[in-house]
């Protein structure tokens, strides 16, 4: 799918369209509800949680129909995002200079595209978990249908659905910590779509450089 | 567990010792179901129903004397009826009135994530509290013998309560009052095993059964319903009876290791981001710098 970011006429530059805020929060809102009364299912101390979702019985009966909405989401990101998604020869050059990166010392790693080798770790990890919850989850959801022949296939998928969900939390934790409080900027850019000319070239130069040039041959 | 209110253990202003002193109090109560004696009538069945107040359910005909493939959430005594070829050649009608275990170390309640859902009393009983449960259906997940059944209009699973509202009042369950040849007994856990190793032994030593033994399964700590078999070694040939039932080891895995594991990495991943900010801090892009004229 070809995307099109663009300079917007206020110096901005365009980092998410309309169309991908939408999918995103999508995916963000249906994950919150899922994390919530998933932790509540997870561990006792934590139980209460579900009555915040609704009530026991509610966040049971509406947790698989919210997994699906996520998983929904998951799949659109995929179409829209997988190909800008895919590793490319000079991640690895990224991935070797991290620590640059976890220290704040940004100048000294390699320019990113549109997505950096981080971001495409957390797009990878939600698609790949998100498949196998989905498919443990529909075990979960109607363990009644399972016949007993077949029974073994039902610790195996609350087992899988709970290493999913915790490999998901850690995605989580690192991607809302980075999108609000790291990266400054990045917020807004899911929320209203733009980001400064400044952060473009920052955080993803080699992105911004082709826009100018894009920008420039149009001219 | 009601007569712990009866045994006095100290007395005031009492010369001597206290009368009774030093009894060994039994509370814990079993169900003794001799396969042996069993005649396939299904009293137990209809009792069952009447006491819990079911309708009768819609029957299954496969071939067979028995009445359903498998218990059912509002059907939870089902008589299983197998025919079993011995190694002469001869054939045995094998009946197996299947319920709820109430283990020892219950699978169910250990999958249940729903606080009160699953409740074990001081005398075996695993019982079910309906009102607190969220219709997860880990319980079936948790259970080695098939038990807890999901209802679909209620949206909540159901089993057998070994009558725990009839046995707090010092009756005994529905089966055991119905059951015509006496192949089911009901009494302390120690005196059911004792009943039923005598009879296992008169089984070996009088009948012609070598292999006949008492089913109390240890992988699941024991058993508040027992079972006399013609032929221990072989409790699969009962209906499915399982050899060595235990909680699945990923239910074990997932509760216990698992859990821990995830709660530290949870905790500590929050922790980490938080630590993070407070030695690095933000990103800070400068908005005066050189955003990209040059080329």
């Amino acid at each position: 799918m070809k995307h099109e970011p663009y300079l917007l006429p206020n110096g901005r530059v365009l980092r998410y369209s309309f169309h991908e805020r939408m999918i995103h929060w999508m995916a963000g809102f249906s994950y919150l509800y899922l994390l919530l009364t998933g932790l509540a299912f997870w561990t006792p101390s934590l139980f209460w949680l579900a009555l915040l979702c609704g009530g026991t019985t509610i966040s049971r009966e509406l947790h698989p129909w919210f997994g699906l909405v996520f998983v929904v989401a998951v799949f659109l990101m995929f179409g829209m995002w997988g190909r800008q998604m895919k590793e490319t020869p000079a991640d690895k050059a990224w991935w070797a200079a991290i620590g640059h990166y976890i220290r704040n010392e940004d100048d000294k790693m390699p320019s990113a595209d549109r997505f950096n080798p981080g971001q495409k770790l957390l797009f990878w990890g939600f698609f790949v978990n998100g498949i196998l919850l989905l498919l443990s989850g529909l075990i979960l959801w109607f363990p009644q249908y399972v016949p007993w022949s077949l029974h073994v296939v039902r610790p195996l998928a609350v087992f899988v659905h709970a290493v999913c969900f915790l490999l998901t939390v850690a995605l989580f934790i690192i991607h809302v910590y980075m999108g609000t409080a790291m990266e400054r900027g990045a917020f807004g850019s899911v929320i209203r779509g733009d980001v400064s000319r400044a952060w473009a070239n920052h955080h993803h130069h080699s992105w911004y450089q082709q826009i100018l040039r894009d920008s420039e041959s149009q001219k | 567990m009601s007569q712990a209110a009866t045994e006095i253990i100290r007395i005031s202003g009492h010369a001597g010792s206290v009368p009774g002193a030093g009894i060994d109090r039994e509370f814990q109560v079993c169900k003794l179901v001799d396969t042996t004696t069993c005649i396939g009538c299904k009293a137990c069945e209809v009792a069952c129903l009447e006491w819990n107040g079911y309708p009768f359910s819609q029957t299954t005909f496969n071939n067979s004397y028995q009445t359903m493939p498998e218990t059912a959430w509002n059907y939870w005594n089902l008589i299983k009826f197998n025919e079993h070829e011995r190694e002469d050649g001869s054939l045995m009608l094998l009946m197996r009135k299947d319920q709820c275990m109430h283990c020892e170390e219950p699978g169910c309640l250990e999958a249940c994530p729903a606080d009160s859902a699953i409740v074990q009393y001081a005398n075996g009983i695993v019982d079910f509290q309906e009102e607190h449960c969220i219709g997860c259906g880990y319980c079936m997940t948790g259970c080695p013998f098939n038990i807890p059944k999901f209802s679909p209009a209620a949206r909540k699973v159901f089993k057998c309560t070994l009558c725990n509202d009839r046995v707090s009042q010092g009756l005994e369950p529905a089966c055991i009052k119905t059951c015509p040849t006496g192949c089911l007994h009901f009494g302390t856990k120690a005196e059911m095993k004792e009943l039923a190793e005598t009879r296992a032994a008169q089984l070996r030593e009088h009948s012609g059964f070598p292999d006949a033994g008492v089913y109390d399964p240890p992988g699941v700590g024991g058993t508040h319903v027992i079972y006399v078999l013609h032929d221990a070694k072989n409790p699969e040939a009962y209906g499915g009876l399982p050899k060595d039932p235990h909680i699945p080891w990923l239910v074990q895995l997932w509760k216990k290791p698992l859990r821990w594991i995830g709660n530290l990495a949870i905790i500590g991943g929050v922790l980490g981001v938080f630590i993070h900010y407070m030695r690095y801090g933000p990103k800070v892009v400068k908005e005066d710098e050189n955003h990209g004229g040059t080329q």
